[in-house]
């Protein structure tokens, strides 16, 4: 009765260190992702010279600390797995996982996973970096919020990388799906939080963007590990709504997709 | 020189007429132009919006930087993100060995044998917001004259940082991402460097010189008396093409090819 949990278990735990192993291999790589995030560090300066002397909604320690945490966020929700797709999709390289009793989702799924306990140490290292020069904003989150933010950050990234492996599924259809995703990750951006937090943002175009699923990817979580957030419930809700729809989009275009994907050089 | 002439314009003919079979692409690319634009344009509005300034930059002088900033990632989409992609492919699969077996410059084939029309957008978005911000400054043509020296100095400069940055891919092979850290840090050049904190603005000085791509240019633009740094800038344009050219030789001792 148990078996096919027991056998799911043991799948993800040989992907999990597969995929581990394969990271852990191109360290310098790693390395160069970690510190590719660091519009959110770069932003913290600017926003905390600009505090000094303008009348901002937030003080310059409340920019340090929230841009810490978009880093953090941002961390352990990057995705690339339409990169891959796309490949594998146009060099027909696809076709082999089709033939395993496996969805070739979960290969991504977990090397993306692995990577992230890869990338850890890196990322630590650079937040203890910049607490160590703006020594006067370190903070704890308090427990529950951190557990809440640990919840958020999951949920976050699988959000994020269910929609773009909506978008990688386009592949089918055309050779460079990735500009499509080039064109989502611009509005991610911006209205994410990334730049600046939301509570900046005018009240109406504020009004607009918390219908997008943007705001839950980033400003949302690391609003939870500065202990500012609020409308708890209505965010996770959000958060689900915006799965469900890319869920059902997804299994759609996959099923499309399959009897259109002809297997290029096969 | 003749022969280097004649091999740029095979190489960008086929180039184009590659990129040009995926004609939606362009739609895409100039969507994304102006998104990007726009995100810009509200995320400078954030500062401005509270009666803050960067220390002695009014909004129309802080579009200039905008602009300077919308241009050269125009140019580097254009030549230096596909080219430098292209390396990386090179040395992983083991193909270098056919470029430098040609009887031409190594450096010269790997940085122009690409070019990629989908930066065209962001090139002529970075002019008009240059003109738009020059007319409410009331600027003369000379001004406009003066911003070129600095910014092929500071184009220059992002090639040879650039290029160096694809070069360490001999050694690391996986280096995709070495782009993204550049493309990540160059960000920093969207606003006057004077923004920034004191530590912020010696890293993006004399560091990594995003200082010297988009405020110095629109600097030069602003006020006529500052032949100082645009000398700093030749100075730098040079050095770093210099090193690059270098670096790239000494890298070459240490590749052996892919299975060997």
């Amino acid at each position: 009765m148990f078996s096919p949990l027991i056998h799911a278990l043991k799948l993800s735990r040989v992907m999990l260190s597969v995929y581990y192993a394969y990271m852990v291999e191109y360290r310098a790589e790693l390395l160069f992702w970690v510190l590719s995030g660091t519009l959110p560090l770069i932003l913290m300066g600017l926003w905390a010279e600009a505090a000094q002397s303008g009348q901002f909604a937030l003080s310059a320690t409340d920019f340090v600390r929230y841009f810490l945490a978009v880093f953090l966020v941002r961390q352990f929700t990057v995705v690339w797995v339409i990169w891959e797709f796309e490949r594998e999709v146009v060099e027909g390289k696809l076709s082999p996982y089709l033939l395993q009793p496996v969805d070739p989702v979960w290969r991504h799924f977990f090397s993306h996973i692995s990577e992230r306990f890869a990338r850890l140490p890196f990322a630590l290292a650079l937040v203890g970096l910049f607490v160590l020069l703006y020594p006067q904003a370190a903070w704890w989150p308090r427990w529950e919020n951190g557990l809440l933010a640990l919840l958020a950050i999951t949920l976050a990234f699988g959000l994020r990388f269910l929609m773009q492996y909506t978008f990688a599924l386009v592949a089918f259809w055309t050779e460079r799906a990735t500009a499509l995703e080039q064109f989502w990750f611009l509005m991610y951006i911006f209205l994410s939080g990334m730049t600046a937090p939301l509570a900046l943002f005018p009240d109406g175009v504020r009004a607009v963007v918390m219908w997008t699923p943007f705001p839950y990817l980033i400003y949302f979580p690391a609003s939870l590990l500065t202990n500012q957030a609020d409308h708890l419930i209505q965010s996770f809700g959000a958060m689900g709504l915006w799965g469900m729809v890319f869920f059902g989009i997804n299994r759609w275009l996959w099923r499309r997709g399959l009897r259109h994907y002809s297997g290029m050089g096969a | 020189m003749g022969r280097y002439w004649q091999v740029l314009q095979l190489f960008w003919g086929t180039a184009i007429a590659a990129e040009l079979e995926y004609r939606m692409n362009f739609v895409i690319a100039a969507l994304t132009s102006v998104g990007g634009l726009a995100g810009s344009l509200f995320g400078l509005f954030l500062f401005y919006q509270a009666d803050y300034q960067f220390q002695g930059w009014s909004w129309d002088e802080a579009l200039l930087v905008l602009g300077m900033f919308t241009l050269l990632q125009g140019f580097s989409a254009t030549l230096l993100i596909p080219n430098l992609n292209k390396i990386v492919t090179q040395v992983q699969e083991g193909t270098l060995d056919f470029v430098l077996l040609k009887p031409i410059s190594s450096q010269f084939w790997l940085s122009t044998r690409l070019l990629s029309p989908w930066g065209l957008p962001d090139l002529v978005f970075g002019l008009l917001v240059i003109a738009y911000a020059g007319r409410h400054l009331d600027l003369s043509w000379m001004a406009y004259l003066r911003a070129v020296p600095p910014l092929v100095c500071g184009a220059l400069s992002l090639y040879s940082l650039w290029f160096m940055l694809g070069a360490t891919s001999i050694w690391f092979v996986k280096v995709y991402n070495v782009t993204e850290v550049l493309r990540g840090l160059l960000e920093a050049g969207r606003f006057p460097v004077v923004g920034y904190p004191v530590a912020y603005r010696i890293f993006f000085t004399f560091v990594i010189p995003v200082a010297f791509l988009t405020t110095i240019p629109a600097q030069a633009m602003l006020k006529p008396g500052s032949q100082g740094w645009l000398l700093a800038s030749a100075l730098l344009a040079s050095a770093l093409l210099w090193v690059a050219n270098r670096f790239w030789r000494f890298a070459l001792r240490f590749y052996t090819s892919a299975s060997s």
